[in-house]
């Protein structure tokens, strides 16, 4: 192939950040034209990469080529002059600015020092137009849905003419239809003559849209093919360096007694007026996984906190093991049997200037085993630390006395693990428990979820990836405006029914848990 | 996996704290020194420049240097005795840091508690110890109005304890002077009553320590604060109530979550920082160094913010406190011995203030101490890193060494 076909050649490239070297002689070669997927596993150095391309960093070898001509990107306004543009992952938006102000910021056309907010108005609505993403231009961007946000920032991209654009990890706030849709959109793109470098570790979306694929692993650069003659059995082997298995085993489910039962929970909201959970009833028994599904922001949270005792319910009860803990502490319920790995690990699951043995007692550290009069029981409480990193395999600089803000996020998210599973809790609440964590580490807590629920346990999962949904629950409940809108058996449904009913098109369960099927 | 030994409740960065205060010291030092050689250029009259800095060391940083050392042995029963006052207030303001909060009020806490020393001694006529506590109590009740204030209304402690400490100060005065007519003023010297002379029982006794330093107020203060730096150290190191505060401290919202009542623990800790301060405060008015002048009194004591920067250049650890007070006395003491006609008595503040403002900084060395040091590991983790074989099968790094280095220096892909 002749290099002139390379619109963005990206050679040799070498990154150290101390400690690590991010990125290893990586080379990534972008053809005009076409979508070029980057995978890799959390911390595999994709975002490292990306960031050397948008100018954030500095390779510390390699050359980076336009149209075969050698360029040098020291800033992101160099990157905007090569018309390299970026989505990122998290949006950079001004919340209480309109869409048509975000669109335009840095860039705003004037006269004699006056913006003139009727051309750029202009020139988006054409945009928008030639490529189907309907915006409101005045509407402010703390009014539009996640999804629109997005299409801000891909519109963003286009108005600064941008040739190259770069989508880190597009798809993980969006529901399947919306993930349709931005595919078809970034499929239009290229018929314009765009290319698109796709940052993902979703490997499904790379089989449907991409042409060719970088894999990564470790900050090196595994190898890239065409995605017509790969499967995703071989991308995944290729991004883990071992074959993965997906679905998750598990034997047939035997449910037995209701272990948690909630019945028309009311929590009022704190963002708004509403109550953001609306009188929820349902039940988790013994030997089960319920999963609550449903878009970020529907309430879970809430929910999870009113179950949890970190918020108080405005109205209806909740019981545990037949025990009325409405009104409970959070450690007596924590003492009743519940245990609880939170969707925050930062803000609510560890003290990240704490060491790991004092993280592994957080909950713990009042019982007699762990002090005597007030004063805690250094050994003991070193010896536990110890077989629980032993047992669950919770990887750390200095063991027991590392320091949990040093360690990775795998790592840290075990460790929770370990110390909510080693409760022997009846319930064990799951909030996104595998949220930005790699392959390995999501099938591993995966299993544990699993071994919970053979071992006779409850297991209540809030996520919200569809798969994860699928893959290990038991029975699904979709939650859309805090209220739960539709049950299902993940064996009797698809994942496009389920984000009908995330998004609000349609719902099974009237108020009151009536069946309106 | 590797084991350490030693305290496993001790972080690694103990070294790097220590030689942070260091350097702190040692710039402040240096800037004190410039000052008063800046001084003596001013005021020189034409003198050689070996003549200006023999100046500007003889008259006055030669006596900061050797702080009560320079007039021994009374004025090192003097720096003794100021330093015992300060030691509580440092660690009043780190005990509050170990929570979270950012006790300001030490000085109105401190007030508190010298009014209720005298309350206790003048008008009650307890013993000495019996003062202490009441000097305790008041100060505990002046810490614990910010604390409630914070944790059941949400409102800055900073905010309410910087009003409480006027607001103490003010009704302090107004109470002991009572018009001119207040049970504990003595109109005559318009001041507090003498206590060593009226009420000797309520003077903390010196056990000859009065008598081998030439200082009558010198007395077992010293001790005293040093056993309740202790007694603080084990709270907060050994006890599971020390751990449910720095939880609550490093992480209001996980302390929560492990079912750790933080409004409880806000207060309580605000209650002890204030009890702190007071106990303090009795050991200042009650080993006589000087007398409350309900008049004179506009400005809020200085032990009581100094004791910020106690806290600070220890790094609010209360062993290191001991120490951190009992240099910022020794300057201070040094500081009131310089030569008054060539340096005004003035200028001994400023120049302790200069230290004492860059001790402050001593938190901002620490972290460069440390990030050298982890860039130092790092370099050497890159090695060892590379050395590795290519190939690894398994997900996670078998070795542990390398992973505590890439969570540091890695972007999450997230």
């Amino acid at each position: 192939m002749a290099e002139a076909d390379y619109i963005i050649e990206m050679l040799n490239i070498t990154k150290d950040f101390p400690g690590v070297r991010a990125n290893d002689n990586i080379t990534l070669q972008l053809k005009k034209g076409e979508i070029h997927a980057l995978l890799g596993e959390n911390g595999a150095g994709k975002s490292t990469l990306m960031s050397v391309l948008f100018g954030l960093y500095q390779a510390d070898e390699g050359v980076i080529k336009k149209n075969g001509e050698v360029v040098n990107i020291s800033n992101p306004n160099d990157a905007n002059d090569l018309h390299i543009g970026m989505v990122h992952q998290h949006f950079m938006l001004v919340e209480c600015f309109s869409v048509l102000d975000n669109i335009i910021l840095g860039v705003e056309p004037t006269k004699a020092g006056l913006l003139q907010e009727n051309e750029g108005r202009q020139k988006v609505i054409e945009l928008s137009e030639k490529y189907g993403l309907h915006v409101e231009p005045d509407a402010l961007i703390e009014d539009i849905s996640v999804g629109m946000q997005q299409r801000v920032e891909i519109l963003k991209m286009l108005y600064r003419d941008n040739e190259i654009l770069i989508f880190d990890e597009p798809t993980a706030v969006l529901t399947p239809q919306e993930i349709d849709e931005l595919m078809e959109i970034m499929r239009g793109f290229t018929r314009e003559g765009k290319s698109i470098l796709f940052i993902t570790h979703k490997l499904q979306e790379i089989m449907d849209v991409s042409d060719r694929v970088t894999v990564l692993r470790r900050g090196k650069c595994i190898g890239t093919v065409n995605t017509a003659d790969t499967t995703v059995e071989e991308l995944s082997s290729m991004m883990v360096g071992r074959p993965v298995s997906f679905a998750v085993e598990k034997s047939d489910r035997k449910p037995g007694d209701v272990i948690l039962d909630v019945e028309g929970v009311t929590v009022s909201s704190r963002l708004h007026k509403n109550n953001a959970v609306k009188d929820v009833s349902f039940n988790v028994r013994q030997g089960e996984i319920v999963c609550l599904a449903g878009i970020e922001g529907n309430g879970q949270d809430e929910l999870v906190y009113a179950l949890t005792g970190l918020e108080k319910q405005s109205d209806g009860k909740i019981t545990l093991c037949g025990q009325d803990i409405s009104k409970s502490s959070i450690r007596q319920r924590s003492v009743d049997g519940m245990s609880h790995i939170p969707a925050d690990r930062h803000k609510f699951g560890l003290i990240l200037d704490y060491t790991l043995e004092q993280n592994m007692v957080l909950e713990r550290y009042w019982e007699p085993r762990f002090q005597r009069n007030g004063f805690i029981k250094f050994d003991a409480v070193r010896d536990y630390s110890d077989k629980l990193i032993e047992q669950y395999d919770v990887r750390s600089g200095q063991g027991s006395t590392t320091v949990v803000r040093s360690m990775s996020g795998g790592n840290q998210q075990k460790a929770i693990v370990a110390r909510e599973i080693d409760k022997d809790p009846e319930l064990l609440v799951a909030v996104q428990p595998t949220r930005g964590l790699d392959v390995g580490a999501i099938e591993y807590i995966h299993k544990q979820l699993v071994a919970q629920r053979d071992d006779g346990k409850a297991v209540l999962l809030v996520s919200l990836e569809l798969d994860e949904v699928m893959n290990v629950s038991d029975r699904i409940l979709v939650m859309y405006e805090g209220e739960i809108v539709g049950e299902f058996d993940p064996k009797k449904t698809t994942v496009d029914e389920l984000g009908l009913y995330m998004a609000g098109a349609k719902r099974n369960i009237a108020k009151k848990g009536a069946e309106v099927r | 996996m590797k084991k350490k030994n030693g305290s496993p409740f001790i972080g690694g960065d103990a070294l790097a704290s220590i030689g942070a205060s260091f350097i702190s010291i040692i710039i402040g030092l240096v800037f004190g020194f410039l000052f008063l050689f800046l001084l003596s250029l001013i005021n020189s009259g034409g003198e050689s420049f070996s003549t200006i800095i023999s100046n500007a060391w003889k008259y006055g940083f030669k006596q900061i240097l050797m702080g009560g050392f320079y007039l021994p042995p009374i004025s090192i029963g003097q720096e003794i005795a100021a330093a015992a006052p300060l030691i509580l207030t440092g660690l009043s303001v780190g005990f509050a840091f170990k929570t979270g909060l950012f006790n300001i009020g030490a000085a109105g806490q401190y007030t508190l508690g010298a009014f209720g020393a005298l309350f206790f001694a003048i008008v009650l006529k307890l013993p000495w110890w019996a003062c202490l506590i009441g000097a305790t109590l008041f100060g505990a009740f002046w810490g614990a109005i910010p604390g409630i204030f914070k944790a059941y209304l949400n409102i800055h402690e900073v905010i309410t304890s910087i009003m409480f400490n006027w607001i103490g100060l003010y009704a302090v005065n107004t109470i002991m002077y009572g018009g001119g007519a207040g049970v504990m003023y003595d109109s005559s010297k318009t001041k507090v009553w003498d206590l060593r002379s009226l009420f000797p029982a309520s003077v903390i006794p010196n056990l000859g320590l009065t008598t081998f330093f030439k200082n009558r107020s010198t007395t077992i203060a010293i001790f005293l604060a040093i056993i309740i730096a202790i007694i603080i150290y084990i709270i907060i190191d050994k006890t599971t109530f020390g751990y449910e505060l720095k939880a609550t401290g490093y992480n209001k919202s996980a302390a929560r979550y492990a079912g750790i009542s933080e409004k409880k623990n806000i207060v309580l800790s605000m209650v002890i920082a204030g009890a702190l301060a007071g106990f303090g405060a009795g050991l200042y008015y009650l080993s006589g160094i000087a007398e409350w002048k309900p008049l004179d009194s506009t400005a809020l004591p200085a032990i009581g913010f100094n004791g910020i920067a106690v806290a600070l250049l220890a790094s609010s650890n209360p062993i290191g406190t001991i120490f951190s007070a009992l240099f910022i006395s020794h300057i201070t003491t040094g500081g009131s011995l310089m030569n008054s006609q060539y340096f005004p008595p003035e200028i001994a503040d400023i120049i302790s203030g200069i230290i004492i403002y860059l001790c402050a900084f001593s938190l901002l060395f620490k972290q460069l101490l440390m990030k050298r040091s982890s860039q130092k590991r790092s370099a050497e983790l890159v090695e060892s890193t590379l050395k590795e074989p290519p190939h690894i099968d398994s997900l996670v790094p078998e070795t542990d060494i390398p992973e505590s280095g890439m969570a540091a220096g890695e972007e999450d892909d997230d």
